[in-house]
């Protein structure tokens, strides 16, 4: 029976509040006013909802992750491959790219729970390996290294088709994008992500206070897994091509990067640091188009050694300002 | 067999890489996955002496230990002791970084291409023995590598320092009660790993190619060796060395096809079954 109080700290812990509002409102505002960055936007968008998805497994569930991209590549083969044999409606492509991904980390997260820190980030990354080589190897289906091609949609909703400047595409991926969003945040402000929290915060004690720690955690990663799927059926869609590079390496280091870049725990800063990374990611090409990644790493040493806890403090600072309410976290 | 003695040599070379890494990672508890980078460096650094200089091939191998070693002492002093008490996802992190500054550093100074070992004429080529093709440059990493092995497996166990970095390891406060410079342990056992690394970056660069990419290719197969191995000390990492040359040799030769993909499920594999690695302290 949960009492009058809980209800209500939940309640309003799950209302929205005006910065966040505002957010969403410049967001759509983008559409019409930014026309000519449609095709970064758009990539910014699936970035964003890769990071997000980290972010509920890291931020709220605290399982570090090295291989998050095995579950957006999945994602990306599942839809293009749907797209190619199956039927070519974006929508249906999402929910089988969401599918497959769901079924994969519901199947890896009992590998993922085995081990502790060290053991899951070497099984995460090992399970992103061993995908990358099977998406290499089996080239027939895959395309192997010169990538799946021949992906091409449908008008979304039988209506609007994809166009050569990606304006539909944006559109549609910002809508896919803001969905989950208000999906996942319905998940971390509902009883089953304060337990998640509890979990992170000492797992001990969570499962002494009657919490089935494994169980949620298997739900979180699989959630997680299948909104990580649905960025990349999204990129899979929207660029009509999927190469190995969806389940590389880098794409994993780069979402966490995202995450360092914004902060943990709080849902925006995936997108926060999507949207750094990627202005960054931008200036460095233009500046040093080879290499751009020396620089990164540069910011990820530089971060770590200021404290990620401090730069993530700066910024939930700023945030929870904005909200009027103490930090999380 | 003759696939079994390349496994071997490359298992022996893959040890002495990842070597340094079994203490970092085992008994200092540091995620270093920029351990590649510093594989990269001695081979970077034997090849330079090599073409540019001249210095034959052996007369390289010092360096290819010392240059890493440096580098170790130097970034270790700076960087990595401020991060030895950080959370594992920070050191990750951190070193994730140090590799893309390597990786792209390298490219720039360097160049993409793969470098060439040239080997001297008395390593190259094959001879019979027992029915066995050996390669005489395999079997001249069998015989450094073993030595390496048993020197190493003598001064963790039977010095007065191997004893100290273990005590260290086990507690470093009651080992700083005890008058045991614990920094200056870990520093040297840090900078002895990095050189390590580099001195297999440099033997393994006929076997294992060297480009600017190295350290991200090999960083899997070095992690792989520590976690499977565990962290009771050499004898571990040893035996995991070899078997995943000998699987990795053996798989590339009889099924191709399957590729890289029969060590990485190997790997889960053991994790699953056996979280903490093979060989346990008990």
């Amino acid at each position: 029976m949960p009492s009058k109080a809980a209800v209500s700290r939940l309640s309003t812990l799950g209302r929205w509040r005006l910065p966040e509002i505002l957010f969403w409102l410049a967001a759509a505002a983008s559409v019409p006013l930014l026309t000519e960055y449609h095709l970064v936007l758009t990539e910014i968008a699936i970035i964003a909802l890769f990071a997000v998805s980290l972010d509920l497994i890291l931020g709220y569930a605290g399982i570090a992750s090295l291989g998050h991209a095995a579950f957006f590549g999945a994602g990306a083969y599942a839809a293009g491959l749907f797209a190619i044999h199956v039927t070519n409606d974006p929508l249906l492509g999402l929910i089988a790219g969401a599918a497959v991904a769901a079924v994969l980390g519901f199947a890896s997260s009992f590998l993922v729970l085995r081990g502790a820190d060290l053991t899951r980030l070497m099984v995460t990354l090992g399970v992103a390996l061993v995908l990358g080589e099977i998406a290499n190897k089996a080239g027939t289906i895959t395309g192997g290294a010169d990538g799946l091609q021949g992906v091409f949609m449908a008008p979304v909703l039988g209506r609007f088709e994809f166009d050569l400047f990606g304006h539909v595409g944006y559109v549609y991926c910002l809508v896919v994008f803001f969905v989950l969003f208000v999906v996942a945040r319905r998940i971390v402000v509902s009883p089953f992500g304060l337990s998640l929290l509890a979990i992170r915060d000492n797992p001990l004690r969570a499962r002494a206070i009657g919490i089935p720690v494994n169980n949620r955690l298997t739900a979180i990663y699989t959630i997680s897994a299948a909104i990580a799927g649905v960025a990349g059926a999204l990129l899979a869609q929207t660029a009509q091509f999927v190469s190995l590079d969806v389940l590389a390496f880098h794409r994993s280091a780069d979402a966490l990067l995202m995450l360092v870049i914004g902060g943990t725990g709080y849902l925006y800063g995936g997108i926060v640091g999507a949207v750094a990374f990627k202005v960054l990611q931008e200036i460095l090409s233009v500046w040093t188009p080879q290499y751009w990644t020396f620089w990164i790493g540069a910011i990820l040493v530089a971060i770590v050694l200021i404290g990620r806890q401090r730069i993530g403090n700066g910024v939930m600072g700023v945030w929870s300002r904005l909200l009027g309410k103490g930090g999380a976290a | 067999m003759t696939i079994l003695f390349d496994g071997i040599a490359y298992g022996m070379v893959l040890f002495v890489l990842a070597c340094g890494l079994s203490v970092t990672l085992g008994l200092m508890n540091f995620v270093n996955l920029a351990h590649g980078a510093f594989a990269m460096a001695g081979g970077y650094a034997a090849t330079i002496l090599m073409n540019r200089w001249g210095l034959p091939f052996v007369a390289t191998l010092p360096f290819a230990f010392l240059v890493p070693a440096l580098i170790g002492v130097v970034l270790e002093r700076t960087l990595y002791r401020r991060l030895y008490d950080a959370s594992h996802l920070d050191q990750v992190l951190f070193t994730i970084g140090l590799v893309f500054m390597a990786v792209a550093g390298t490219d720039y100074l360097m160049g993409s291409q793969p470098q060439l070992i040239r080997l001297p004429e008395w390593l190259s080529g094959r001879f019979e023995f027992l029915g066995m093709q050996i390669g005489r440059y395999r079997l001249f990493i069998v015989v450094v590598c073993s030595l390496l092995t048993v020197v190493l497996q003598l001064v963790l166990n039977r010095t007065r320092f191997g004893s100290r970095l273990r005590a260290a390891v086990d507690d470093p406060r009651v080992a700083r009660g005890l008058g045991i410079p614990v920094e200056r342990v870990f520093m040297i056992t840090f900078a002895a790993g990095s050189g390590l690394a580099g001195l297999g970056g440099a033997l393994g660069a006929e076997l294992l190619g060297l480009d600017p990419l190295f350290p991200l290719k090999f960083m899997i197969y070095f992690l792989i060796v520590v976690t499977v191995g565990g962290t009771t000390g050499l004898i571990g990492p040893f035996v995991a060395s070899l078997i995943l040359g000998i699987a990795d040799v053996a798989g590339k030769y009889f099924v191709p096809d399957l590729g890289a993909f029969i060590i990485y499920t190997v790997m889960i594999v053991v994790l699953v079954v056996r979280p903490r690695g093979l060989f346990v302290r008990s």
